[in-house]
């Protein structure tokens, strides 16, 4: 028996040196690869921060990714060196991970999603000539006031809402449609109060059901949640869910094969994929982002950081707005869309974006 | 094989499975075409390079004992506590419920108070597994696993019907309850390390002390190895399985005072576990349920984490591979219990 694990263990440690000789000529392989392009490089390095839903989410994070990695190709930017991501897989680690990107010199780093608040707001007081930005949120110090370090992103989510609600409401034959949110908070209520204002707006009669997963990451829910409301006669949903809006689509398609017409309107980004190959996305809700990283980061290469400003976007900065896959939209809801998006950019349609706004648009119908 | 026998088996096997696990690690690495040696210099800066990230190892540390310590204390009367999850849970609330009370308390008093409500709410949570067990012999496993969905919900309902502000969580508590320290943070480059630490070390000491200096703590021992034996001795198996539930419960609510006290100062809603718990069960394993082992171990994984962050960042490796690297010891030592097991079966089957 001794012999066996001689023998065993000579043989484990001959793997270790021959794997680890191959690991090492890929080292040098990489710095000398590094070197070369170096001088082609700007000398600006910018970071993004997911949130716990990861870069992969299909949504806002991935979105931001995308954001960046074009900004990175527009100005010849070396991916993983002078721009990247990095993950966390819980919220506790949120603080190292921006610590971390600061101690390695990023010029600017994006935390992307409102839980990464408090987070940023602690590291930008402590680092305050590190430049931050927040997306989906505020970072305000002790007196309330913007951050000066840190540049604050949100959209104007009610409008999109609301145009994709003007679809729905137009679109739909049961005059039922539902609406399925991630986690209830002021972020997703936007979305919320913002379609239902669309949809009441051009189909007064129309009955709409709200439900919450209380989660973002939780597919399985999403699509117990989608199948109740499908069940209750919805035949269009909604979802400002994140992760949990794919089991949305995954209802949505088990029934289209069944011969069910049911719609689901995506969010975040264009999910005319996700809906693919039964084709149940009706269109999307897309928050452009991906834009808003690409617009922070050239302000701050060019030297103008936006720290201490809150940027909205909105409609009228082509923030956010309905998808490009559009097939699936009839021509008339199409003109109305065009339509409202005038009124709301003129300023003559205020859309609703809390409950208590809600009500009061939907009395003032 | 002798070294992993007899006394030094519980140090040879813990750090043979270490060393494996991070072997299994690289070749993993490789094949997944990363560099294991960039990942695991980068690993090892992530832990060491600077005050910050020792900082944040050490804080990442201190639940980590002490869900461990819970585990460890609870698998010494021969109970599963899968329910430090959800107990660690129902701690944070409460310290954070009595941080957030009592304006203009002093911090002597204050923080202790804090502490032994989250240390009453998580031994009332592992009550109910406790005594079903004890009455009913229900099987804990389950009752505890079932338990913590319950204090997550439980806790979700209560913060936002009850302690909701801004950004999906609570108030930051007082600063009279909180063991953050600005002298510890300016020491470690603005690292979120806190004075929850010495609460972990005294735990472990507390543990050790109670299970190995005491009556009660022989008592408990003993139904662990023979809850029939000790009956017939003429201790009381109930009791002492209530009892035993009911200190883990207490330990993993400390743990979750830490989280409220030190790390954050606050609670969010959970839309998840927070996998402290769960890393406890690990981290008692990896150290023989020991309260010196359970230190140890925690160092090993809190640093693993934190490391982790780094071996992201700078080269590139998904930090769910080092999970991969922590399942892997865990199998090690999982398995070196088995061959173990096995090795001595034979021999004594030998000498019969």
């Amino acid at each position: 028996m001794k012999k066996k694990y001689g023998f065993m263990l000579s043989a484990v440690l001959a793997a270790g040196t021959l794997l680890s000789a191959c690991g090492t000529n890929d080292a040098n392989n990489e710095s000398s690869g590094g070197g070369s392009s170096e001088s082609g490089s700007k000398d600006f390095k910018v970071a993004m921060v997911t949130d716990t839903g990861g870069v992969d989410d299909k949504s806002f994070n991935q979105s931001a990714w995308e954001g960046l990695q074009q900004f990175g190709k527009d100005n010849g930017l070396e991916k993983d060196k002078d721009f990247k991501y990095v993950q966390s897989t819980a919220a506790s680690d949120y603080q190292p991970n921006l610590s971390g990107l600061i101690r390695e010199d990023y010029n600017l780093i994006f935390g992307i999603g409102f839980l990464m608040q408090q987070d940023i707001q602690t590291i930008a007081t402590q680092k305050p000539d590190a430049q931050l930005a927040l997306v989906d949120s505020v970072a305000v110090n002790e007196d309330g006031d913007p951050m000066e370090n840190v540049a604050s992103i949100t959209f104007k989510e009610h409008q999109g809402s609301f145009l994709v609600g003007v679809i729905a409401g137009m679109q739909s034959e049961s005059n039922k449609v539902g609406f399925i949110g991630g986690v209830d908070s002021e972020l997703i209520k936007k979305f919320e109060s913002g379609f239902k204002a669309g949809v009441k707006s051009v189909n007064p009669d129309a009955e709409i059901f709200t439900q919450y997963a209380d989660d973002f990451n939780a597919a399985e829910k999403g699509q117990q949640i989608a199948a109740t409301l499908y069940d209750k006669g919805a035949d269009i949903i909604y979802h400002a869910a994140g992760g949990t809006g794919n089991g949305v689509f995954t209802e949505a398609k088990n029934r289209a094969k069944n011969g069910e017409k049911v719609w689901v309107i995506g969010v975040d980004r264009d999910q005319h994929e996700e809906g693919m190959p039964e084709n149940v996305t009706l269109t999307s809700m897309v928050k452009r982002v991906d834009t808003a990283v690409i617009e922070v980061s050239k302000q701050t290469m060019d030297g103008n950081f936006p720290g201490g400003e809150v940027t909205e976007f909105g409609l009228e900065e082509d923030g956010v707005g309905i998808a490009e896959s559009q097939e699936n939209v009839s021509e008339e809801a199409l003109q109305k869309v065009e339509e409202y998006k005038e009124q709301i950019q003129n300023g003559d349609l205020e859309v609703p974006s809390t409950d208590e706004e809600y009500e009061k648009f939907e009395s003032s119908l | 094989m002798k070294l992993l026998k007899g006394k030094w088996a519980s140090i040879t096997v813990p750090l043979l499975s270490v060393a494996l696990g991070l072997l299994v690690g690289g070749i993993i690495m490789l094949v997944s075409g990363y560099n294991p040696i960039v990942a695991y210099a980068a690993l090892f800066n992530g832990i060491f390079s600077n005050t910050y990230v020792l900082g944040e190892t050490v804080r990442q540390m201190t639940p980590l004992i002490l869900s461990g310590l819970a585990v460890a204390f609870a698998f010494r009367t021969g109970l599963f506590n899968i329910g430090v999850e959800g107990q660690l849970l129902v701690g944070w609330l409460a310290s954070v419920y009595v941080g957030l009370q009592f304006e203009g308390l002093s911090p002597i008093v204050h923080i202790p108070l804090a502490i032994i409500a989250a240390a009453l709410a998580g031994a009332i949570w592992a009550f109910v597994p406790g005594f079903l067990k004890a009455k009913y012999q229900v099987h804990e496993v389950i009752t505890t696993i079932m338990m913590n969905y319950v204090a997550l919900h439980v806790v979700n309902a209560i913060i936002r019907t009850y302690l909701l502000a801004p950004g999906e969580r609570t108030d930051q508590i007082n600063a009279s309850a909180s063991l953050q320290s600005p002298f510890l943070e300016s020491i470690t480059d603005f690292s979120r390390l806190h004075y929850g630490f010495v609460v972990a070390i005294i735990g472990a000491i507390i543990m050790w002390f109670l299970l190995w200096k005491t009556t009660t703590g022989y008592e408990l021992r003993s139904v662990g190895f023979n809850k029939y034996a000790s009956e017939y001795a003429g201790i009381n198996v109930q009791r002492n399985i209530v009892l035993s539930m009911v200190i883990s419960g207490a330990f993993a609510g400390i743990a979750g005072a830490m989280e409220g006290l030190g790390t954050y100062g606050y609670m969010t809603v959970m839309a998840d576990f927070t996998g402290v718990g769960f890393d406890g069960i690990a981290v008692a394993l990896l150290g023989a349920n020991g309260a010196l082992g359970v230190v140890l171990a925690s160092a090993l994984f809190g640093g693993l984490k934190i490391g982790a962050l780094n071996m992201q960042s700078v080269a590139q490796v998904p930090t769910q591979l080092v999970e991969i690297v922590i399942a892997m010891i865990i199998f090690f030592v999982a398995s070196s219990y088995l061959i173990h097991w096995i090795s001595n079966r034979v021999s004594k089957r030998g000498k019969i």
